[in-house]
C-alpha cells in the first residue's frame, strides 16, 4: 500500500512518495514524508515495516553523516547504496532481519545522476527507472513505454503524473497525495506536491 | 540498545515463540500482520471466525492538538478474554508536570513502560537542567522499545505534552511498540478508534475553544463505546496547557447516553 517512484534523467533523478502512514487500516498521518535526506544530494527512499523503515533510515543517515565527519568528504550515492545493501544483508541472517524496500536517489560529480533499488533481501540495482509497492505493478510497464534516457525534468513530471493517474484509476487503495523532490548537480529540490486532481 | 537493565537482547529469552516468519521469505499482504495482534487478545484464542482485519488494544483513546493545548481522553474499561476486568482503569497516565501519555495494548507493558519514561526523563532533567521535548520523549520511549520488537510486549501510547524553552508549544506524538513514532494533530488508538476518528474528522478544529474540545472528545470516545464492546465505562479527560496537565470530570458513559439523546433526538 505504500509507493515509491524514481526516474533518471541524464542529469538529475526524480522521486516520488506517497504521504500515508497506516495502521491497519486507518490512516494515521495524510502528510508522511518518507524520503530521508542522507546528504546534500542523496535521497533514501524508505517503505516498509512499520518502526524497522526509520531506525534502519536513520541509522544508514547518521552513518554517512558520520563518514563526512570523519574523512572530510561525502560518500557517493554509489557507495552509500553499497554500504546501506551491506547493512540490509548483514541483519537479513540475523535474528533482527530489517523488513524495509528501498529507493536511493543521487548526484555524483563524476558520475552524474544514479538510482538504485534494494529491497528487504539485500539485492542492489542501479536502474534508469524503478518502483516500489502494490503500485509498481500498476506503473512499471507505463516507465517502459514513455521512458527514454534523454527526458526532460517536465517530460519526467509528466511521465511521474502519468503513473499517479494510473494508480487514482486502477489502485484499490487511496493514495491522495505524493512527496515530490528533484536531485541534481545543485542538490535536491522540493518540487509541487501531486494530489488528486493536480493536472 | 543498552538499556541499562537488559544485559542482553529480549530476543533471547523469554521468547516462546515469534509470531513473524522471519526466516522464510513473507509474502506481502496488505492487511495481515500477525505481529500486531498481542497473544493476550481474546480473538487470537479462537480460530473459528476469522478477523477481517487485526484488530488490537482493546481501548479507545485519543488526542489531540487545538488552540488551548492538547486535549487526552480515553476510556476506563480494562477487558481481558471478554471479561471487563476494571470498569474503572486509568489509560491516561501523567508523566510530569507538563507531559501525559494514552496508553493502549497490554496494561501491565503500558504502566511499566510509562513509569521507565517517566525516570529517564526525570534524570534528562537533572542530567541536562531542562526538560526532554515531547518529540524527545517519544523517540526515546520508541528507542527503548525497540529491542522487544517482535516479542509479545505491546504498548501504543500517544505522548500528550507542553514544551518550554526555544521550541515552546503543544506537542503531540503516537509511539507504538511496533516501531512507529508519528508526530501530528490528531491521533485514536485502540479498537475503538476508527469510530472515534469519525466523528473528531468532522468537528476538530485548531480554533476550538476549551468547552468544545472537551465536548468533543467526550461524545468521540462516548460513540466509540456505544458500538466497541471493548470500550466502556468513564471518559477520562485530561486537558494539558504551559501551565501544566489538569483533570477533567470523568463522566459515567451511562449519564452521557442521556445527555446526547437529547442533543441528537432519533427522528
Amino acid at each position: 500500500m505504500e509507493y515509491l517512484i524514481g526516474i533518471q534523467g541524464p542529469d538529475y533523478v526524480l522521486v516520488a512518495a506517497d504521504n500515508v502512514a497506516a495502521s491497519s487500516i486507518i490512516q494515521m498521518k495524510h502528510d508522511y514524508d518518507k524520503m530521508f535526506k542522507l546528504s546534500d544530494k542523496i535521497l533514501l527512499l524508505c517503505v516498509g515495516e512499520a518502526g524497522d523503515t526509520v531506525q534502519f533510515a536513520e541509522y544508514i543517515q547518521k552513518n554517512v553523516q558520520l563518514y563526512k565527519m570523519r574523512n572530510g568528504y561525502e560518500l557517493s550515492p554509489s557507495a552509500a547504496a553499497n554500504f546501506t545493501r551491506k547493512n540490509l544483508a548483514d541483519y537479513l541472517r540475523s535474528r533482527t532481519p530489517y523488513h524495509v524496500n528501498l529507493l536511493l536517489a543521487g548526484h555524483d560529480d563524476a558520475d552524474g545522476p544514479g538510482l538504485f533499488y534494494m529491497d528487504y533481501l539485500a539485492s542492489l540495482a542501479k536502474a534508469p527507472f524503478a518502483a516500489h509497492g502494490y503500485g509498481a505493478f500498476l506503473t512499471l510497464s507505463i516507465l517502459d513505454r514513455y521512458y527514454r534516457p534523454d527526458l526532460t525534468r517536465d517530460e519526467a513530471v509528466d511521465l511521474l503524473k502519468k503513473c499517479v493517474e494510473e494508480l487514482n484509476r486502477r489502485f484499490i487503495l487511496n493514495l491522495p497525495s505524493f512527496n515530490v523532490r528533484l536531485i541534481d548537480k545543485d542538490g535536491i529540490h522540493d518540487m509541487e506536491k501531486i494530489s488528486i486532481g493536480t493536472k | 540498545v543498552r538499556c541499562g537493565y537488559l544485559e542482553e537482547s529480549p530476543i533471547q529469552f523469554g521468547q516462546i515463540s515469534a509470531p513473524k516468519t522471519s526466516s522464510g521469505i513473507p509474502s506481502e499482504e496488505p492487511l495481515s500482520s500477525p505481529s500486531s495482534l498481542p497473544a493476550s487478545f481474546p480473538f487470537a484464542s479462537s480460530e473459528s471466525v476469522p478477523l477481517p482485519f487485526p484488530m488490537g488494544h482493546g481501548t479507545t483513546t485519543l488526542a489531540f492538538l487545538f488552540q488551548g493545548g492538547v486535549l487526552a481522553a480515553a476510556d476506563t474499561r480494562s477487558s481481558c478474554s471478554g471479561l471487563v476486568a476494571c470498569p474503572a482503569a486509568q489509560k491516561i497516565l501523567p508523566i510530569h508536570s507538563h507531559l501525559v501519555g494514552t496508553t493502549s495494548g497490554t496494561s501491565a507493558d503500558c504502566a511499566l513502560w510509562k513509569r521507565i519514561l517517566s525516570r529517564e526523563l526525570r534524570l534528562y532533567q537533572l542530567r541536562h537542567g531542562r526538560r526532554l521535548s515531547t518529540g524527545g520523549a517519544a523517540k526515546l520511549l520508541s528507542h527503548m522499545l525497540h529491542p522487544f520488537k517482535g516479542t509479545e510486549l505491546c504498548v501504543a501510547a500517544t505522548l500528550c505534552g507542553w514544551d518550554g524553552g526555544d521550541f515552546s508549544g503543544p506537542g503531540l506524538f503516537y509511539v507504538c511498540s511496533d516501531g512507529t513514532r508519528l508526530e501530528g494533530k490528531l491521533f485514536s488508538v485502540g479498537s475503538g478508534s476508527p469510530y472515534a476518528y469519525s466523528i473528531l474528522d468532522q468537528g476538530v478544529r485548531w480554533g476550538l475553544t476549551v468547552e468544545e474540545a472537551t465536548s468533543i472528545a467526550r461524545e468521540a470516545v462516548y460513540r466509540a463505546t456505544h458500538r466497541d464492546a471493548y470500550s466502556g465505562n468513564f471518559v477520562d479527560i485530561y486537558h494539558v496547557t504551559p501551565n501544566g496537565w489538569t483533570r477533567r470530570t470523568s463522566l459515567d458513559v451511562h449519564h452521557l447516553i442521556m445527555i446526547f439523546s437529547m442533543l441528537f433526538p432519533c427522528p
